[in-house]
């Protein structure tokens, strides 16, 4: 079975709420909607304060050509634009809506019946999917219509459905709910960039999925299901297309189309369709809630600008002794500040650990057992990254290649000493990427 | 509540791996092959590997507690255990106790603590110790008591190392351990299903012992042959015979491996193994040691820096063809 070839680690999968059918999330209140949530510049607001909006407005226009307009996931009143904590942890501007009711636009077709053809030409796919607010819904969040318009020809188009992160699972119960969706999608993606042949990328610990997929891509030309070896970080882009097809995509600025690949995630496709087909913008996505400690992991069909505490109390309310609350799974996401803050585009996950769990264990010296230098994916050696970040050796930390890491963390996963290797390395790349980036404005 | 929220950057799960770990399975892939040691050279075993454990442990203690003043014992993380039970491996089992302590006191207050401890040493701390005995205590470390004689500790019935004349000495009594030698040495069985051990268990990877290994064999093949002397069959069982005898199987399964003074990338490894290999055949068949593991595995020790500069993993898209 086909994997990676450099690398990874396998954490415990922890897959606590897959098999979950999606429910449908309650309304909030009030929703938050930051104008920051994609990679690229902040969307700029439309609405003022007052201003009435229904279900999938836009209230923010795209801030330049690598950004993405919001839509309103509600219908009511803009209460404040303001400045809120998201999940990055920073105090952002955010529009802030007060919910009445639950008017949406007319134009967007809120019915089940699936559509198969569409009369629009390629450019105007691509034209569709920027002005629905559409972006990378595996928690990178790059404005999707940037990597539909690649600079090199591409021939080939991967579906990220890995999901390869522990304890998510909102692109598996997706698949299994919206499978002729998803596929209708990959096929507007393969039309609107002409490409003939795209993979749909799924690790075998979801046969049903599998199945499920093989059997409906029988209907589409040139979509073909990619069974994978369970292996993290599978889903990273480079990881994946090196998984799928063999080819690994050189170092920054290299990017998929270079090796003449796109990857875009199965989420994406799917709210492509909606977006070219029923003409509904991207304002709701499937969060998973979960963690040992969680009465009912949950599968929820969430409005965006949802508090996330409203999400934990549909399943099961936060237990006593959280310690720690992760947008995104355990291995890449981020610990939040509080549980308050929105679900964004990228939010495909809410992990409550226990105090325990969230407890690092003890830091003790480096035994140097190349365990770090067998775990990563990019073939770096994070023992010695780390000691050249802490001792401000950044020449040389730049010369063994420190801006390739692609933080995914295996080396501090693996790492029996319980050192903070990523921590150091993180720090080692901000300051290694700020001496680059002089040298080059000389 | 959610003011008590803890607040860290990724990854939020561990693999569960820790130093005691790996150091408690060394141990216990190294317990066949004493174990057999005890029943073969009976209570002068015993004794050894128990006084060199204790006083490798005491000394790290000491030097922690009176010399560095750490607030923080380093006995816990179990590696002053395997440094001690590597240096009752390596000596003769009717070795006088202020000797053993001495290499103790050698190994852990040279050959590791003054460097910072674990993880900071140069050189294999067990093998600093027992080369400082060898060649301080040239005959006392180089008799080893007959087997199978279950008489006192003190005057046991010695001969010399097969080694000497490898060309008397059976395959067979040399890979089941029926041969005098250093305690941990003798078997080549047990030490392998230690070996076993060890990879199940993802403590080491097999690049070190299996290039060792090879390369001795070779080696020994070549230099054989370009003396001319015997036949060619000859030659092969005699090279086999190498490998099986003296401190070659220990050396290469667990002396080389040792995580700290080894190198990092398995394209290292495998030049330091393959080193190691032509070194002690070098000294074996030239050399005015019958033995040279101890001394192959310290010298590429010395390399392993360099070998650490050299050779570097095999980067991520590197060899794009475009």
């Amino acid at each position: 079975m086909k994997t990676f070839r450099i690398g990874g680690v396998h954490p415990k999968e922890n897959k606590l709420s897959a098999g979950k059918k999606i429910e449908v999330m309650d309304l909030p209140k009030q929703a938050v909607f930051p104008l920051s949530q994609h990679i690229g510049a902040p969307a700029v607001p439309c609405v003022a304060k007052g201003d009435l909006v229904k279900v999938g407005t836009k209230i923010a226009d795209a801030g330049g050509f690598v950004s993405s307009p919001i839509f309103s996931s509600v219908s009511g009143k803009v209460a404040k634009i303001d400045a809120v904590i998201d999940a990055s942890g920073y105090r952002k501007p955010a529009i802030i809506i007060d919910v009445e009711g639950d008017e949406w636009e007319p134009t967007i077709d809120r019915s089940t019946t699936l559509v198969h053809d569409t009369p629009l030409e390629p450019k105007e796919i691509v034209a569709k999917i920027q002005a629905s607010g559409i972006v990378g819904m595996g928690g990178a969040c790059f404005p999707t219509h940037v990597k539909l318009s690649p600079r090199t020809p591409v021939d080939v188009i991967i579906i990220n459905a890995v999901e390869c992160e522990p304890y998510l699972t909102a692109d598996h119960s997706l698949m299994m709910e919206k499978a002729e969706e998803i596929l209708i999608g990959v096929n507007l993606i393969m039309k609107a960039t002409g490409v003939k042949k795209a993979y749909i990328a799924i690790e075998n610990n979801k046969p049903d999925a599998i199945a499920l997929m093989q059997e409906k891509a029988k209907g589409f030309a040139g979509i073909e299901v990619c069974p994978l070896r369970v292996r993290y970080p599978q889903g990273g882009e480079k990881q994946l297309i090196d998984a799928v097809v063999g080819r690994q995509v050189p170092n920054p600025p290299g990017l998929p189309a270079d090796v003449g690949a796109i990857v875009q995630n199965v989420g994406t496709a799917f709210a492509i369709y909606e977006a070219v087909m029923k003409n509904k913008p991207l304002f709701e996505r499937v969060v998973t809630v979960t963690g040992k400690g969680v009465a009912e992991p949950k599968n929820l069909l969430t409005r965006m600008g949802t508090p996330m505490s409203l999400l934990i109390e549909k399943a099961g309310g936060m237990p006593e002794d959280t310690g720690k609350v992760i947008g995104g799974g355990p291995m890449m996401g981020k610990a939040l500040l509080n549980a308050d803050v929105p679900v964004c585009k990228g939010s495909s996950g809410i992990l409550l650990m226990t105090e325990k769990e969230s407890l690092r264990g003890e830091e003790q010296p480096c035994i140097r057992c190349a365990k770090c230098v067998s775990a990563c994916p990019m073939g770096l050696e994070p023992y010695l990254l780390q000691k050249l970040s802490e001792h401000a050796e950044w020449g040389r930390a730049e010369a063994e290649q420190i801006m390739t890491c692609i933080e995914c963390g295996c080396c501090q996963f693996t790492c029996p000493a319980n050192r903070p290797l990523l921590d150091w390395i993180r720090m080692g790349k901000g300051t290694v990427g700020g001496i680059i980036r002089a040298r080059a404005a000389k | 509540m959610s003011n008590k929220l803890k607040v860290s950057l990724s990854p939020h799960v561990h693999s569960g791996d820790s130093v005691r770990r790996n150091m408690d399975w060394v141990v216990v892939a190294l317990l066949p092959a004493m174990l057999w040691s005890f029943y073969v050279f009976g209570l002068g075993a015993v004794i050894v590997t128990a006084t060199s454990v204790a006083s490798c442990i005491f000394f790290e203690w000491a030097i922690n507690k009176f010399i560095l003043r750490n607030s923080r014992t380093t006995i816990s993380d179990g590696s002053a255990i395997v440094t001690g039970l590597l240096l009752a491996f390596n000596l003769p089992s009717n070795l006088p106790l202020y000797i053993i302590i001495i290499g103790a006191l050698v190994a852990m207050g040279i050959g590791k603590m003054p460097f910072g401890g674990l993880g900071n040493n140069i050189f294999n701390p067990a093998l600093v110790g027992r080369v400082f005995l060898l060649i301080s205590f040239p005959v006392k470390m180089t008799t080893w008591p007959v087997p199978h004689q279950m008489t006192a500790y003190a005057d046991a019935v010695t001969a010399a190392t097969p080694l000497a004349d490898l060309q008397q000495a059976g395959l067979g009594d040399l890979f089941f351990g029926n041969v005098g030698g250093s305690l941990g040495e003798v078997s080549v069985l047990l030490l392998l299903v230690g070996f076993v051990i060890l990879l199940v268990a993802k403590v080491i990877s097999w690049h070190i012992p299996v290039s060792i290994l090879c390369s001795a064999f070779v080696f020994s093949v070549i230099f054989y042959v370009l003396q001319g002397k015997m036949p060619f069959a000859d030659i092969c069982l005699l090279s086999l015979k190498h490998l099986c005898a003296g401190g070659m199987m220990l050396g290469a399964i667990f002396m080389a491996t040792d995580y700290v003074t080894s190198p990092m990338t398995h394209k290292g490894m495998v030049i330091y193994g393959l080193c190691i290999g032509f070194l002690v055949v070098c000294i074996r068949l030239f050399g005015s040691y019958p033995e040279g593991m101890s001394f192959a595995i310290l010298i590429m020790n010395g390399f392993t820096p360099l070998i650490n500069n050299a050779c570097k993993p095999n980067r991520f898209a590197k060899e794009v063809k475009k």
